[in-house]
């Protein structure tokens, strides 16, 4: 239990630990041009695939540099192969507009609840630690993780797989927040904004919204610490919403303002942005048109292996271990298998402890000994409503909502 | 469903049984820096209306993380940031805009 709490067990790659884990990315070991050098080579579906990484962002330790204003900071997969829940200094980071407080005073931030209630609020960090007091681990992840691997490409940050995380989240139910305010009758959505701002004063504001009954469900909550700690700034300093089993877009960071309305809400950010085709997997065939669309919102299960990359080789006539992480989306994980004939057949894999519908819950599978050659290893996750990874790849204009079977490619030597 | 968020008391108890509320959480302002992502979209003069237009409100390296794409796919993304984004690029500044971005991300389509 103790893993997810103490931070101090994950502490910043070394050095020599992150030259390893980078591998053949070409490194200058000698000299100070050392860190200048340090580079990754995402798997992604095509150029450029050389990343930086970054140690230059606060309270962050080595980060996949997607871009530096406003951050993009992705996280490396063997973060993934360490454990359940993602380190706070390596959980990725993703912001739209860059003017991001960089100071936040604790004792003088408000969080205000208004509009259609009976009473505004205008609560302290204090006040909320008064609360009833909850926790949750609960993966979050980016709506276009994996935009790297679409084909044909599609414009937006060219994430790996690095732009999710899981996290043991603590705070207070958003029902409770609510329920203080009094949400009058006829309520219809809760919109939510964080301290961030557009540079251009006309811009949309990013703001966010759930449907009222969905606000109350008595899971959505609201985040003061993760790990056991205060948020990283870039986390989401003081408050973050927490919507479990939905994609990040939802999960408004800086959370200082929590509007009721008596009305759909139509911001760009909801009408416009973040919307995926009303299909099976959001998929629709390159250049499709009249689509209709609809806001992203649950997430779909996936799997992925942590401990091989794709390319990788193996010693042939030895039996190996192969394991990663599954999360079942908006559903628990109810089994993930793996197969070693394209699909054909399917092993279950063992299934790692159990930290709740909402987590990452690691998987592995003993392999039998490995002929020399080439070997394609697949892996599924069932979630636990029934629904599978499916063996095709989506396809959508925004590189939403991938969650096809992933294979890797191994030689045995 | 209910089972899986715990009311503090109750599932601190089976953690640290001798303990009997959460410490609560030290919330402790933060102050940080962040860099400044202020580098220059290589290519001299050509660059210049891209690096005086765009740099305001982000980096240059993600546009650079970008795979090549169709002529009107950069277009669009340009006239996005316009009209949606409220980027004050000057009309006279979109056609070099775009045969930047068509010149070194371009597919050629």
């Amino acid at each position: 239990m103790s893993q997810h709490f103490d931070h101090a067990r994950f502490p910043a790659l070394s050095r020599r630990a992150m030259l390893q884990a980078l591998g053949v990315a070409g490194l200058t070991l000698a000299g100070s041009s050392v860190r200048a050098d340090q580079s990754i080579r995402l798997p992604i579906a095509g150029e450029p695939r050389d990343r930086p990484i970054t140690h230059d962002f606060p309270q962050k330790g080595s980060m996949i540099l997607q871009r530096t204003r406003p951050p993009l900071l992705e996280t490396p997969m063997e973060v993934f192969d360490r454990g359940v829940f993602t380190p706070n200094d390596q959980f990725y980071v993703r912001w739209h507009w860059a003017v991001i407080p960089t100071s936040v005073d604790a004792d003088a931030f408000r969080l205000s609840v208004r509009g259609h209630v009976n009473q505004a609020l205008s609560l302290s960090i204090g006040d909320l630690l008064r609360l009833p007091r909850v926790e949750l681990a609960a993966v979050n992840q980016c709506s276009g993780n994996s935009r790297g691997f679409f084909l044909p490409r599609v414009p937006g940050a060219q994430w790996a797989h690095g732009a999710m995380g899981n996290a043991q989240w603590t705070g207070v139910l958003l029902k409770d927040v609510l329920d203080r305010a009094g949400v009058k009758p006829g309520a219809v959505q809760v919109r939510f904004n964080g301290l961030d701002e557009p540079v251009v004063p006309d811009a949309p504001d990013f703001r966010k919204s759930l449907d009222i009954d969905h606000a109350r469900d008595g899971e959505v909550m609201i985040a003061f610490a993760m790990n056991g700690e205060q948020l990283p700034l870039l986390n989401g300093f003081p408050l973050r919403l927490i919507v479990p089993g939905w994609y990040s877009t939802y999960w408004v960071k800086m959370l200082s303002d929590i509007e009721v309305l008596d009305r759909q809400d139509d911001n760009y950010w909801m009408a416009t942005a973040y919307t995926v085709p009303d299909t099976p997997h959001a998929n629709i065939k390159p250049g499709q048109t009249g689509v209709k669309m609809v806001p992203i919102s649950r997430m779909v299960p996936r799997s992925f292996f942590t401990n091989v990359a794709d390319g990788a080789s193996l010693p042939a006539g030895a039996v190996a271990t192969i394991r990663g992480i599954a999360f079942g989306g908006d559903a628990g994980v109810a089994k993930v298998e793996l197969s070693m004939d394209d699909g054909r057949t399917w092993q279950p894999a063992t299934l790692g402890e159990d930290h709740g519908k909402y987590s990452f819950r690691r998987w592995q599978v003993d392999i039998p000994e490995l002929t020399k050659g080439g070997h394609s290893l697949m892996v599924r996750c069932t979630n636990t409503a029934g629904d599978i990874q499916p063996a095709a790849s989506n396809w959508n204009t925004s590189g939403f909502m991938r969650n096809v079977v992933e294979t890797v490619q191994l030689t045995a030597i | 469903m209910r089972h899986l968020i715990f009311v503090v008391g109750t599932s601190f108890a089976a953690l640290l049984a001798s303990t009997p509320a959460w410490p609560a959480p030290a919330i402790t302002s933060t102050t940080v820096e962040l860099p400044a992502g202020d580098a220059l979209f290589p290519g001299g003069p050509e660059a210049d209306a891209i690096n005086n237009n765009c740099l305001a409100c982000h980096s240059a390296d993600m546009v650079l993380n970008q795979p090549a794409l169709p002529r009107s796919t950069w277009e669009s993304e340009v006239h996005k940031m316009i009209k949606v984004y409220g980027a004050p690029v000057e009309d006279s500044d979109v056609p070099a805009i775009v045969d930047y971005l068509a010149k070194i991300k371009g597919s050629g389509q």
